[in-house]
């Protein structure tokens, strides 16, 4: 049922996410480099990242990436590289431009409604006034009569 | 109405016969059944044989319906306390969200479809899920999803009578709370898996599958504190009834999400858009068909209880807020692909970083409020008295933290956090026990003594900040070495040595393996031997790694054989992962804390005080 398909990306290419000769010898460098694979999707698999991924374009793309950072690149030159080439699918972190808007707010303006829906209600509680406890029907004064018994 | 108890028991057997065939098919590996040539094989231990059962689409569908029929028959055993009309409608609902998926089943994943021509052997179960973190990770989930059902059932039931109470609270909170244990065990053991299995430690993918387990798990969390507040207070009636029905709403959109293939997940299961549609038109149905209800009731559910804005109800308001609206932040995030391509024609991509951004803040603030929340008297309430209470905790929290911050030396301030929470959260949850029990001598005594549910919200409270911290520490400390290694060379990791032995090549009863022995250390001194693997099953026809781990309560070591490389020697991967059990440890408080409160006194003289006078003639 699980990633199934990180399977079959283990049967195209059976080699597993970054390996050691990918690794750049200048360690701020590659940090770098780490960080920006974590934040770029491998195409052929679902939802992971080029870092965690098995698959030979995923790769490719961490090996591109490191090439443009040793090219000098900064780290928001190397993804523009890499989205001008494969579109913004690749970002795994959407952008927050045009309707992704929406999207980085929800959370934020769901919070204001909950919490003004809620203060209105709260204020009605707080000026409420206690009902009256309901009184018993008959039957029930009955069975309350027949338990206090024993 | 007396009909109903019958029909639900009967129903619940003839599904557990069913259910029974299917095992007993897979048992006895019978491959004129197309389902189990699929997914079994003779070499296959025999309990692989079994989870293969729910290791497929059709198998689990007839898993989740046998649950549905077990919930709807323990509510006809042991719901002998509710009142019969109630009792029936509530056994009515269920029976109709069963009839719904047995249709599914019958018209679109029949698990019984016959080979014209059995084959010599099977084709062999994924080999990722031969094992036992996950054989017993879709049963959890399952009944988690299913309980919620239950409550489901409970809230509709309650519409159709117009009638919200106490009472009501109380009947629905035990399955509530179930199916939330189960949810918590489930995505505990799937991450845990996770953890483990795959290769590099990552514990959580913000999939939109898990996501899917994640959405009812978190709403079931607000449901159950909302009834509380039912239970005690006679308020959020109807807030209370809209939660127990958008839980089980979640866990049917997860049950699309996973069998349609709308989102493209690396769980996807079967996809097929048949099966989406159909299972999109029962949550339709379902959906309309309660809300509806809900719309036309709603005003008729009065609340009673009066309080101001300081008071236990409103801190238990502001605690759902925040589940609700992290929940709909992960459900945004999960359908965002798909709306803007449908609406906007971009074609992107949502995933971890996004989730860690948006949805972590809710979480924090929950974690903030919730000892304050915790221990507010109902009603009326002033800050003072609790905040003194709590202030030597707060005062411990931010020692820790500022103690890791000066540690690490600049490095994020997740970690820092991670520890806060987790030390404000099991202060804060000791310092409500303890509050509890009163003043002057004895107290020692009183607490042993006090209600199991008040040790329950401990625990599960406690439990919270324990995962919180396993987490942060995960993300913030986390040590990686990737290298090669020839035989008998040493390396260190983040204070451990790590030398590789020898590698040599296993026969497994089902596979091939390369197995590599490394002896791990610290100052010198030998601390362990561990054996990574990397498996190859011939008939599935797939590679897997066995991660060895060596675990510890503040850190594990994480190793991974890769392959040989040409010029000599292998590919290693190693971790360090601090306060990685943690993770875990803290779910299973969560259970723990949800079992205790499950036992709780209330519950059980409530199921048992009913039964008395049936024993008496005149009744």
């Amino acid at each position: 049922m699980k990633r199934l398909i990180l399977a079959l990306c283990l049967i195209a290419a059976p080699v597993m996410a970054v390996q050691p000769d990918e690794v750049l010898d200048d360690p701020a460098l590659e940090t770098r480099a780490r960080a920006i694979s974590a934040g770029l999707r491998c195409l052929v698999c679902r939802n992971e990242s080029i870092d965690d991924s098995n698959a030979e374009l995923a790769r490719d793309l961490r090996l591109l990436v490191r090439e443009r950072l040793v090219a000098g690149d900064s780290d928001a030159d190397a993804v523009a590289f890499i989205v001008d080439r494969y579109g913004e699918y690749v970002l795994l972190k959407p952008q927050s431009g045009g309707a992704n808007v929406l999207l980085w707010l929800a959370g934020p303006i769901m919070l204001g409604v909950g919490v003004l829906m809620a203060a209105l209600y709260l204020r009605g509680r707080a000026g409420a006034i206690e009902p009256e406890v309901a009184r018993l029907s008959q039957a029930e004064e009955d069975r309350l009569r027949e338990i206090l018994k024993d | 109405m007396a009909l109903a108890e019958p029909a639900a028991t009967l129903q619940f057997l003839l599904t557990a016969v069913a259910f029974g065939a299917l095992m007993w098919a897979f048992v006895t590996s019978d491959f004129s059944l197309r389902l189990v040539v699929l997914n079994s094989h003779t070499d296959k231990p025999m309990l692989y044989k079994i989870t293969g059962v729910w290791g497929n689409h059709e198998g689990s569908m007839l898993l989740w319906v046998l649950i549905v029929t077990l919930f709807g028959g323990a509510v006809a055993w042991f719901g002998t306390n509710l009142p019969p009309t109630l009792r029936a409608r509530v056994l009515s609902v269920q029976a109709m969200i069963g009839v719904a998926f047995f249709a599914f089943i019958l018209l679109t994943s029949n698990p019984f479809l016959r080979m014209a021509v059995p084959p010599f052997n099977g084709q062999d179960l994924n080999p990722l899920l031969q094992d036992p973190g996950l054989a017993f990770h879709p049963p959890f989930l399952y009944l988690g999803y299913v309980g919620l059902s239950m409550t489901f059932s409970f809230a509709v039931a309650a519409l159709i009578e117009g009638r919200v109470d106490a009472a009501w609270g109380r009947w629905v909170r035990p399955y509530t709370l179930a199916a939330w244990i189960f949810l918590t065990i489930g995505i505990g053991l799937g991450s845990w898996w996770a953890y483990y299995e795959l290769g590099w430690g990552g514990f959580w993918f913000w999939d939109p599958v898990e996501n899917a387990s994640f959405m009812p798990w978190l709403i079931a969390a607000a449901l159950l504190h909302s009834a509380i507040v039912v239970e005690k207070r006679e308020s959020l009636k109807s807030w209370t009834i809209l939660l127990a029905i958008l839980a089980f709403g979640f866990s049917m959109v997860g049950a699309f999400i996973t069998r349609s293939g709308v989102l493209t997940s690396v769980h996807a299961f079967a996809t097929d858009p048949e099966r989406g549609v159909f299972l999109l038109g029962i949550l339709a149905v379902f959906m309309a068909g309660a809300l509806t209800l809900f719309a036309a009731r709603a005003s008729v559910m009065q609340a009673k209880g009066v309080f101001s804005v300081l008071s236990r109800e409103s801190m238990l308001v502001l605690n759902n807020i925040l589940l609700a609206v992290a929940c709909f932040v992960v459900f945004i995030g999960t359908i965002w692909p798909l709306v803007a391509e449908l609406f906007f024609d971009r074609k992107l991509s949502v995933g971890a970083p996004f989730f860690n951004a948006a949805f972590s803040p809710f979480m924090a603030g929950l974690g903030l409020v919730l000892p304050i929340g915790a221990m507010l008297p109902w009603k009326r309430a002033t800050l003072g008295r609790v905040l003194r209470q709590l202030a030597p905790v707060f005062v411990l929290a931010v020692a820790v933290a500022a103690f890791a911050w000066a540690l690490q030396s600049g490095r994020s301030a997740l970690g820092p956090l991670g520890l806060f929470f987790a030390a404000w959260l099991i202060g804060g949850a000791g310092v409500d026990l303890w509050s509890r029990t009163g003043l002057g001598q004895g107290r020692f005594g009183r607490l042993t003594r006090l209600p199991r549910a008040d040790w329950g919200k401990a625990v599960a409270h406690g439990g919270l900040g324990v995962t919180m911290a396993g987490i942060a520490a995960m993300m913030a400390w986390q040590a990686e070495d990737i290298r090669v290694l020839e035989v008998g060379q040493q390396f260190e990791l983040s204070g451990y040595g790590l030398r590789l032995d020898e590698v040599h090549p296993e026969q497994g009863p089902n596979y091939m393996a390369t197995k590599a022995t490394f002896t791990l250390s610290k100052n010198g001194q030998v601390i362990a031997e561990m054996f990574p693997e990397k498996r190859v099953y011939p008939v599935a026809g797939m590679p897997t790694t066995e991660a060895a781990l060596n675990n510890g309560f503040l850190r594990d070591i994480y190793v991974v054989i890769g392959d040989p490389q040409e010029g000599g020697g292998w590919a290693v991967r190693s971790y360090y992962k601090p306060l990685a059990n943690w993770i875990w440890g803290g779910t299973i408080l969560m259970a723990l804390g949800g079992c205790l409160s499950l036992s709780d006194r209330r519950y059980r003289v409530a199921a048992g005080a009913r039964k008395l006078p049936a024993g008496v003639p005149a009744e």
